[in-house]
């Protein structure tokens, strides 16, 4: 099984929580704080993260597709 | 059962606790309706699992000036029609390129390098306390300043205007101020906000004003729009971080398990942060409901939210529903909570929340540690609430310590 971050950029209204909760999977743009997909195949151990990050995204904008 | 009253009154007794219709309307009504200030009856949804659907929904609009939208006050509405579109009346896609255009100052990255500033301007406030007279109140010796001084920064108000600033946005917020005159104290800092931000643009620095110049200069924004936006932020960024520094200390102090487990963890950021989020949730000081208007009719739970139908979505319900957060009534600062409501839900959760975030951890991490007799100064039946703002509060919070 692996795990595939999708990312719906025109959702996004850069609140950051993804950035909170895994930091080394989304960043923020420096211009406007719009997510950036750091690592679209996380590593098994970064899964909790990812599923948080798309847990607490207020604009449904990380999708998680498992593989 | 008639159709209650909304805003409701708590409980005297229990002043944390959301209204209890509030929270028997989540057990058995999800679907229900409320009267607002105008006669109106909008539905009322108040469960977690709802509010994550349907604020997300693009059949559901923050349109205040369509017909039928929920309006918080006889003042809201008649103002509504003279605001200009902005991030807090907008839908997406328009919602989402004016959010971008104010965003940059509030990004995750942008708030951590604050921190060290917002560590200085508590412990210094923190020092004026100690070294003031004993008992104080924390809501003008912490709880106002704090909000104030980081937003002077982040606005870039040059230092010799800090005081001129800092009265005013206590007075256009504090709840000893009459209406008349926190209106006064809101349109000179509106005027003085129009004038700095007319003076970045030919002069700019590393700030908000700055930025919001450069995007008016740029024709991506207008110039009354940018002083709208810069005056709400300051407000909306306020009251709201005020309110919560005062009523955690206060909740603190009546859970005092959980006040000492703060006070031993104060330096693990993580269990500050979660901290921090318990707080956010068991208080959920936005307390008059979000409001939206639905553009299209939405099945929930039997019923049909009919096009054009008002819809209020109180956060309390939500983050004291006990699907969600079992044991809600109890503060439990180990309990993961990052999945509240107090800062809303959808494309117009907060703005503000990182900088919100920073602003409480280390408020909360500091005080208490560098103050650990704080105590009440009067039995906490008389400690004044302030239940009629936007987010509720407190008027003073007397505290003692023991030098
Ligand atoms: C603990 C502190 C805070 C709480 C509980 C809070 C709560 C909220 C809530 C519930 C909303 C959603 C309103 C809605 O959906 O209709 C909101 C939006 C907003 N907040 Fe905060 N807030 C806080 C701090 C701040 C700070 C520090 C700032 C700025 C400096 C700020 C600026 C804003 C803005 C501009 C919006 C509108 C966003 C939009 O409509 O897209 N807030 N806040
Ligand atoms: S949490 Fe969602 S909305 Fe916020 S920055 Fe990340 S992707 Fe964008």
């Amino acid at each position: 099984m692996s795990l595939k971050v999708e990312f719906d950029e025109p959702k996004c209204v850069a609140a950051g929580q993804c950035v909170m909760v895994a930091p080394d999977l989304f960043d923020q743009r420096d211009e406007d704080g719009v997510a950036i997909v750091l690592d679209d195949s996380p590593s098994p151990d970064q899964y909790d993260e990812a599923r948080e990050a798309a847990a607490v995204c207020p604009a449904a904008a990380i999708r998680l597709v498992e593989g | 059962m008639p159709t209650p009253e909304y805003p409701m009154a708590r409980e005297s007794g229990c002043p944390f606790a959301p209204a209890p219709t509030v929270r028997t309307m989540t057990r058995e009504e999800p679907a229900g309706k409320v009267r607002i200030w105008d006669g109106s009856e909008p539905w009322f949804i108040t469960r977690h699992a709802d509010q994550r659907a349907l604020l997300n929904d693009p059949r559901i609009s923050i349109d205040e000036h369509r017909d039928g939208y929920p309006h918080m006050t006889r003042g809201r509405a008649e103002s509504a029609p003279h605001i200009p579109p902005m991030i807090t009346n907008t839908d997406p896609p328009e919602h989402t390129r004016l959010r971008r255009t104010v965003n940059g100052p509030f990004m995750v990255k942008r708030v951590e390098a604050l921190r060290p500033r917002i560590q200085q301007v508590i412990d210094s406030l923190v020092d004026d306390l100690l070294a003031g007279p004993n008992p104080a109140d924390l809501v003008q010796a912490v709880g106002l300043p704090v909000p104030t001084l980081v937003i002077t920064q982040i606005l870039g108000v040059p230092y010799e205007d800090h005081a001129f600033f800092q009265t005013n946005s206590s007075k256009t917020i504090s709840h000893e101020s009459t209406p008349q005159e926190a209106r006064e104290a809101g349109q000179a800092l509106g005027q003085y906000l129009g004038a700095l931000l007319g003076q970045k643009m030919k002069d700019p620095a590393e700030d908000v004003l700055s930025e919001m110049g450069a995007r008016v200069a740029a024709g991506e924004m207008g110039y009354e729009e940018a002083v709208h936006m810069a005056t709400a932020i300051l407000i909306a960024g306020h009251e709201t971080s005020a309110s919560m520094i005062s009523l955690g200390t206060l909740a603190l102090l009546q859970n005092p398990d959980q006040l000492a487990l703060l006070r031993d963890r104060s330096d693990d950021p993580k269990f500050v942060a979660n901290a921090v989020e318990e707080l956010l949730r068991y208080l959920t000081i936005v307390h008059t409901g979000i409001r939206r208007i639905a553009n299209a009719d939405i099945e929930l739970h039997g019923v049909t939210i009919k096009d054009g139908d008002g819809i209020v979505f109180d956060l309390s319900g939500a983050n004291w529903d006990e699907t969600e957060f079992p044991g809600a009534d109890r503060l439990d600062l180990t309990r993961p909570a990052r999945q509240h409501h107090a800062f809303g839900y959808g494309v117009h959760q907060c703005l503000g929340q990182s900088l919100a975030r920073v602003e409480l951890q280390v408020a909360y991490s500091t005080l208490y540690r560098r103050i650990p007799t704080l105590a009440l100064a009067v039995p906490f039946e008389e400690v004044p609430f302030a239940m009629e703002g936007v987010a509720y509060g407190l008027t003073s919070l007397p505290v003692t310590w023991s030098a």
